[in-house]
């Protein structure tokens, strides 16, 4: 899992004017410096960050007050004391419906949902309550400040409940973002556009690179854009869509294909609804083919989606049928995730096969 | 030997007054040679160690019909069950146990009671800390070990893991990962057992950070409207994950939770206790419908083996437990001063269960692997119906259901 060619900074890094609530802090902030940092210290320099430029701005979630079971929360109690940053009874319907009153009042409410295979029990609350809130109360009301953070996606040995990729089925509900990182640098900057963002978002952080993903990360506040994907590896022959661990797979796979000479365009979706749908098709347009991977099982995942709507519009360049390497229409696998899961090897027969279609 | 245990015994009364209270109580029994007591099945009783707190019902006796073969039979039951999850623990630590693990210790009064008075025809549901729960119904260790690190000779063949293990013949409905989500199954259940009308109960276990969910209360209401023959048992270690019962509930009296349900609050060390508040439930149910018990218990081990389970409690709390409630020192105590066995006997049957279960890793370890086709198999009654070959998985075996 390295990722250290997705160290660069993204182009599209921009500081925002902060409101200093604490000013040992604002010396610390305001050196453009980076550090080397994993990526469950991005998620909580980021909520950091996010608590201490809004003073509504809470922080909740089964165990969080403890810093969380991946640590990812670990001092904001401390810091923010606990009627900010606090646990809740084991009751995931209860926190989200919580978060969405919170957020109703004009509060941001970072919400967590321990494992993303929990999230079911809330699912009602997510796809019923806060994804209509504004729409059917024309305008009226709304849940913009909520956002739920949930660790999603394999682990290595995570089994039936700790390894799911629930992410397409909050894709099927206008009124929500849905939001994935591929590293740290991506998640502490795209997590605080969450936070800020005037809409309800779901932030999946991929659990599997929490510790084995490092790069520098910047110490200061910044925010990435939402829905816009970025291209992190320019190539010629073939587009390949994917998003949070996903893509250092992909990558993996277009260093081996280029020694093949085939050469890939590695694209991170990032925001997965609504989608930069225009990046996909400009580049599908240069290439004439795309693959699309994600590690949640194939049928309905949102690769149909995005292979549905490329087809549509560059049905006439399209050299070869899109491609999905995803993960296979079984639940979740215990001992054989292996088999499961879409692979390096996977992904590079399928980008051979597109190219010689 | 008898007269020294008693002396032994009685100088540490003041933590555990209970068996203070079983010494004074008929001496023929000490006299009973320890070799024939496992068979020995004449009736006895001991007062639980503490009083049962009822809510909207009458609580049961605290005096509690044993005998010497049942005694016994708990030592055993409740020592392979800690022997077996610290042997769970270093196949953990040791890789060869992945996904997720929870483990029981110190909770096995809990197991081992509830099952000496109920039959297999009743029906079980826990969640995911289920290893001694199925052990209790009468799953062998090598199924045990085999499940945990996923072989062919688990009880769910290797596709389940520490947190799915069934036994369908002997009415274990499982092993349920998702906090909460077995209750309302086991309502169900118990909704079919209505229908049969042959006198079996279902027991749905749960934990005090499940006692939060929503889902428990909507069950419970339809099953009270119903009278359904439910047992609704609240496993209360103290500590939902991390969170402490008293940070996540207004009224950590789980018992009472019910309202218009009766409870009963039970000191889940006591394997007697248990027994007694799970024979009354049994019977309350069939009769009145659904009662909740909520077994006052303790895990040692955290809540899964990611968590070392010292960062929201101090150690001193643990050992203090350990000290003075841990239900497998109870009974034997009990079978020593009841002169059932000697201090060696007790020694030297742990060293036969420890080599039992050394076994049964090793023969686990044995076993193979599940074949990949059970990858496929099992999602649909007739199977996936399709099998997936190639990078992209364009090219497919269908087999027609």
């Amino acid at each position: 899992m390295a990722t250290t060619s997705l160290r660069t900074i993204g182009r599209s890094v921009c500081r925002v004017s902060r409101r200093g609530f604490s000013t040992s802090c604002d010396d610390k902030l305001v050196q453009p410096s980076s550090k080397s940092t994993n990526l469950y210290s991005a998620i909580n320099q980021a909520l950091h960050i996010a608590l201490e430029t809004d003073p509504r701005a809470y922080v909740f979630g089964e165990d969080v007050g403890f810093g969380g079971v991946f640590r990812c929360t670990t001092g904001l109690a401390d810091r923010f004391g606990k009627s900010r940053v606090f646990n809740t009874p084991l009751c995931e319907q209860g926190i989200i419906g919580f978060g969405i009153g919170l957020a109703a009042m004009g509060n941001r409410a970072v919400a967590e949902i321990q494992f993303a295979d929990y999230i079911y029990p809330a699912f009602d609350q997510i796809v019923n309550e806060a994804a209509k809130f504004r729409y059917r109360s024309g305008n009226q009301f709304n849940c913009g400040g909520l956002t739920i953070r949930a660790p999603y996606g394999a682990v290595g040995h995570g089994g039936h409940y700790h390894s799911q990729s629930p992410e397409a089925f909050f894709c099927h509900v206008p009124g929500i973002k849905v939001v994935i990182p591929r590293s740290p640098q991506q998640a502490k900057g795209l997590l605080l556009s969450c936070i800020r963002d005037p809409n309800p978002v779901v932030f999946f952080e991929p659990k599997w690179l929490y510790r084995l993903a490092v790069e520098e990360v910047p110490e200061y506040d910044y925010m990435l854009p939402l829905s816009e994907a970025e291209v992190i590896r320019e190539g010629s022959d073939i587009t390949l869509v994917g998003w949070g661990a996903q893509l250092s797979v992909m990558e993996q796979a277009c260093l081996d294909a280029e020694k093949e000479g085939i050469s890939c365009e590695l694209i991170d979706l990032k925001t997965l609804i609504p989608w930069d749908k225009e990046t996909i098709e400009s580049s599908v347009r240069k290439t004439g083919r795309l693959l699309i991977s994600h590690e949640a099982p194939v049928t309905g995942g949102f690769g149909a989606e995005i292979s549905a709507s490329i087809v549509e519009r560059c049905f006439l360049r399209l050299e070869a049928p899109v491609a999905r390497v995803c993960g296979l229409d079984t639940p979740f696998p215990l001992v054989f995730e292996p088999f499961y899961m879409p692979t390096k090897n996977k992904i590079l027969d399928a980008i051979k096969s597109t190219i010689n279609y | 030997m008898a007269l020294l245990h008693l002396t032994s015994s009685s100088s540490r009364s003041n933590l555990l007054k209970p068996i203070s209270a079983a010494l004074s109580y008929s001496p023929s029994l000490r006299r009973s040679i320890s070799s024939s007591a496992a068979d020995d099945s004449r009736t006895f009783t001991i007062e639980t160690s503490l009083p049962f707190t009822a809510h909207q019902c009458n609580p049961p006796s605290r005096s509690v019909d044993t005998n010497p073969k049942e005694l016994l039979t708990f030592f055993r039951d409740m020592a392979t069950m800690r022997r077996m999850e610290i042997a769970a623990d270093s196949l953990y630590k040791a890789k060869l146990i992945r996904g997720f693990c929870h483990l029981y210790d110190g909770q096995e009064a809990v197991a081992v009671g509830m099952e000496a008075s109920i039959t297999k025809k009743d029906s079980i549901i826990t969640a995911y800390r289920d290893h001694c729960t199925f052990l209790g119904r009468g799953g062998t260790l090598l199924e045990i070990f085999s499940e945990l690190m996923g072989r062919q000779a688990g009880c769910s063949k290797g596709k389940g893991g520490s947190m799915h293990f069934y036994k369908k013949e002997a009415g274990f409905y499982g092993g349920h990962g998702i906090v909460g989500a077995q209750v309302p199954l086991g309502c169900g259940l118990a909704f079919a057992q209505k229908y049969s009308k042959d006198g079996t109960v279902s027991f749905a276990l749960y934990g005090d950070g499940a006692a939060n969910q929503g889902q428990l209360f909507e069950a419970l209401n339809i099953s009270a409207l119903w009278d359904l023959p439910v047992i609704l048992v609240c496993e209360n270690n103290h500590y939902g994950m991390g969170t402490a019962e008293w940070r996540a509930a207004k009224s950590p009296s789980y018992y009472k939770r019910g309202d218009y349900v009766p409870g009963l609050k039970v000191d889940g060390m006591d394997v007697l206790a248990v027994k007694q508040a799970c024979k009354f439930a049994k019977e309350h149910a069939l009769k009145n419908g659904p009662i909740i018990l909520e077994m006052d218990t303790y895990r040692y081990h955290g809540h899964s083996m990611s968590d070392p389970g010292s960062t929201y409690r101090t150690r001193d709390e643990i050992s203090g437990v350990r000290q003075e409630r841990d239900p497998v020192e109870r009974v034997r105590k009990l079978v020593l001063s009841h002169d059932l066995a000697t201090e060696k006997e007790l020694k030297d049957l742990e060293k036969e269960i420890r080599k039992q279960v050394d076994e049964a890793i090793a023969q686990a370890k044995e076993s193979p692997m599940p074949e990949p086709s059970e990858l496929f198999s099992n999602v649909y009654a007739k199977g996936l119906g399709v099998e997936a070959f190639g990078p992209d998985r364009k090219e497919l075996r269908a087999v027609l259901p």
